[in-house]
């Protein structure tokens, strides 16, 4: 490989928006993930199984009508009715509980949930069939960009959007950002913190369905896809600051944009100072561990975390 | 023990039992096979216990008259569950065989398990350089192929069909590796870039910064090796990516009967005429292959898979050394020389073992075409290499 070429501009612009893609994707999850752990102090594993079945659902409802508007549609509903049932018929019971019950619940939903999606689905995975146009590619000047990559780009953005609005513009946005920071004042102001409690589980479960059915049809709806995922959204929610969806937002861009160009430009930096060999063996190597060493270098600074909910108590 | 004769009949069947050798009682070959169960990637595995399970058949469930008996086991895609269970398969079940394996890592962590037991170890996929050439063994046998040759055959096909400059992406683990070294043996022109992609139990399955890099690459061809569910992951991401005219892809490994049907519910058309080399296609013409092949769909009314192929054979090896010892499964020298002879309809045709007891075989070049129910199958184009030899025999001190 050649080490002093001129940066190709192109290929720089590429990453950034694989990177971006990458984020958003985490991002969807790990908003979720935040409020739930931010709001209720509940450490939800079973995140994951929610972004399998999302895609999943989606995957069946598109191969059976052949409508990825009513697969997006019908697999959201879904995971509304899911999230607000395993939030009131199990984690309800477990708030009161420590870290480590809730860490073995949700760990026993995953391997429930993974193994109904095998009942139900089989070990094979699915695929989601996108129409003809979404297989296809952009062109802007001399940039092609797969088309399916830009609809999930403008689709995080939207969520992202809505959810900024959501939660600094309404009344359910506040209740949450007062959930966040000081969750026995909300309570003892009367707040019906239950029903507050079922609607976020809901909406985060329907977040991360909508991240897998985003995901799918890219790799596909397979058994244990979320819980491949689950980790660094763990990872973007601490680096984040926790129980903050402004924080899960920018670390998630950072981790999504640093991962994909370790990816792609790692080899070639480390080739500066070792031998091509060498660099080969070791970059895929150290590219896996960059978003930690992100993680551990942010913690050091900031043990909170990039963003936190001011006076966010443990 | 007191023991009166009273009788000479007594006495007769007390010297014929003395005489049997014992292994006469034990009434059944049994035969451990671990492959993965669980995880995205049983679809190969079950694949493969589909074939076991069809050889099976096919022998009436008998060797040598004796009573054939697979215990299967799921390695979980891990290293450390693969040894677990091999562990469990050499001292509680005591398997007289011991065989399967999809992943050269977990072939490589339980091999020393079975060997050290003294117990015959088949490889109905995996081939790890290591076995091949200095960790060789009297005692390991594989039906598959060793890594490194499909990836070379591929190589003579790029210089074949002119293409100066290749881009390669594979995942980073130990056949990964192996197939990457096989390429680059045989490829004369250039390799502009190569990425190795995290795998296991947490891979990556999205290559949109490989891929932005191969294509700024200006290479004239793309190689990639990703077996299981990944392949089909990678293919679609090519397909969207748009790459099909500019760079066109050769694959080993990656586009099978199993990621095939999925590809062309998801309407993948880039895969369409892809090129790979393989030892095997399911049109292969030879009458083992065409029994097996019929059979298997008309059960399962899908195409075998390559390693349901390499399974199938794992059997009627098995079975071939069984039959040569009259059942014996005492007599190791026997059993050795005859699986070494391989004489059985291997669904490749007949081949031969080298020294280090990997197969001498064709591989062929293949193509994905429409069949005549228009699914999607893989087709033999022409001949690479006429029995070939893996490049690790001569390390090998057997």
């Amino acid at each position: 490989m050649t080490v002093n070429r001129p940066v190709d501009w192109h290929l720089l612009v590429s990453q950034l928006l694989n990177g971006l893609q990458l984020g958003l994707l985490l991002f969807l999850l790990a908003s979720g993930l935040t409020l739930i752990f931010g709001i209720m102090n509940f450490i939800n594993l079973s995140h994951g199984a929610f972004y399998m079945v999302g895609a999943f659902v989606c995957a069946t409802v598109v191969q059976a009508t052949g409508s990825l508007l009513t697969g997006i549609v019908l697999s959201l509903a879904s995971l509304l009715v899911i999230g607000a049932a395993v939030e009131w018929l199990i984690a309800r019971k477990l708030y009161q509980n420590d870290h480590l019950d809730h860490v073995l619940v949700t760990f026993g939903l995953i391997l429930v949930f993974d193994t109904l999606a095998h009942i139900i689905w089989g070990p094979a995975g699915m695929v989601i069939p996108l129409p003809e146009i979404l297989n296809g590619q952009v062109r802007v000047g001399s940039f092609v960009i797969p088309s399916y990559r830009l609809v999930i780009i403008g689709n995080g953005l939207m969520v992202g959007v809505a959810l900024y609005i959501l939660i600094t513009r309404s009344r359910l946005g506040m209740l949450i950002r007062a959930g966040a920071s000081d969750r026995d004042m909300v309570t003892a102001l009367g707040v019906n913190i239950d029903r507050l409690y079922l609607v976020v589980f809901a909406i985060g479960a329907a977040m991360a369905g909508f991240a897998g059915l985003l995901i799918a049809p890219i790799t596909e709806a397979s058994i244990g896809m979320g819980n491949e995922i689950i980790i660094i959204a763990f990872v973007v929610v601490i680096t984040g600051g926790i129980g903050s969806v402004q924080g899960a937002f920018y670390s998630a861009l950072i981790i999504g944009i640093l991962d994909t160009l370790g990816r792609s430009y790692l080899d070639d930096f480390l080739g500066l100072f070792l031998s091509n060999q060498a660099a080969e063996t070791a970059a895929p190597a150290l590219s896996a561990m960059m978003v930690y060493i992100l993680m551990a270098t942010i913690l050091v600074f900031r043990p909170q975390g990039l963003f936190s909910p001011s006076g966010l108590r443990k | 023990m007191k023991l009166k004769m009273q009788r000479p009949q007594t006495g007769l069947l007390a010297a014929m039992m003395i005489m049997l050798p014992l292994s006469v009682f034990a009434d059944s070959v049994k035969i451990g096979f671990v492959t993965t169960l669980t995880t995205p990637a049983s679809v190969i595995g079950e694949d493969m216990r589909n074939a076991v399970n069809l050889a099976v058949e096919h022998l009436g469930g008998k060797m040598a008259g004796k009573e054939i008996e697979v215990i299967f086991e799921d390695d979980g895609f891990k290293p450390e569950i693969g040894k677990q269970k091999t562990d469990k398969l050499v001292k509680k079940d005591d398997a007289d065989f011991v065989a399967g394996f999809i992943w050269s890592h977990v072939l490589l962590a339980s091999s020393k398990s079975v060997l050290d037991s003294g117990k015959f170890l088949i490889s109905s996929n995996a081939g790890p350089s290591q076995l091949a050439g200095k960790g060789c063994h009297p005692n390991f046998f594989s039906t598959s192929w060793q890594n490194d040759q499909t990836p070379m055959a591929m190589g003579e096909v790029l210089n074949e069909q002119g293409i100066a400059s290749v881009y390669i992406i594979a995942p980073n683990y130990a056949a990964g590796k192996n197939m990457v070294a096989g390429v680059e043996r045989t490829f004369k022109g250039n390799v502009v870039g190569k990425d190795l992609t995290k795998w296991g139990k947490d891979r990556q399955l999205d290559f949109s910064a490989e891929l932005a890099k191969a294509k700024a690459s200006g290479a004239d061809g793309l190689f990639i090796f990703y077996p299981g569910s990944a392949g089909g992951a990678f293919l679609k991401q090519y397909q969207q990516a748009g790459l099909k005219a500019s760079l066109p892809l050769y694959t080993v490994f990656t586009v099978d009967s199993l990621s095939l049907p999925k590809l062309q519910a998801g309407n993948i058309e880039g895969v369409l005429g892809s090129k790979s080399t393989m030892f095997w296609a399911p049109d292969l013409d030879n009458a083992a292959n065409k029994r097996f092949v019929a059979d298997f769909k008309a059960k399962h009314g899908n195409y075998p898979s390559f390693y349901a192929a390499q399974s199938y054979d794992t059997i009627m090896l098995i079975n071939s050394a069984v039959n040569a010892t009259g059942g014996d499964l005492d007599d190791q020298d026997g059993l050795r020389a005859a699986m070494e002879k391989a004489e059985f309809d291997s669904i490749r045709g007949r081949y031969r073992y080298n020294k280090n007891h990997m197969p001498i075989q064709n591989f062929y070049l293949r193509e994905v075409v429409t069949d005549a129910a228009g699914n999607w199958t893989t087709s033999i184009v022409s001949t690479v290499y006429e029995n070939h030899q893996d490049s690790y025999a001569g390390e090998c001190s057997l």
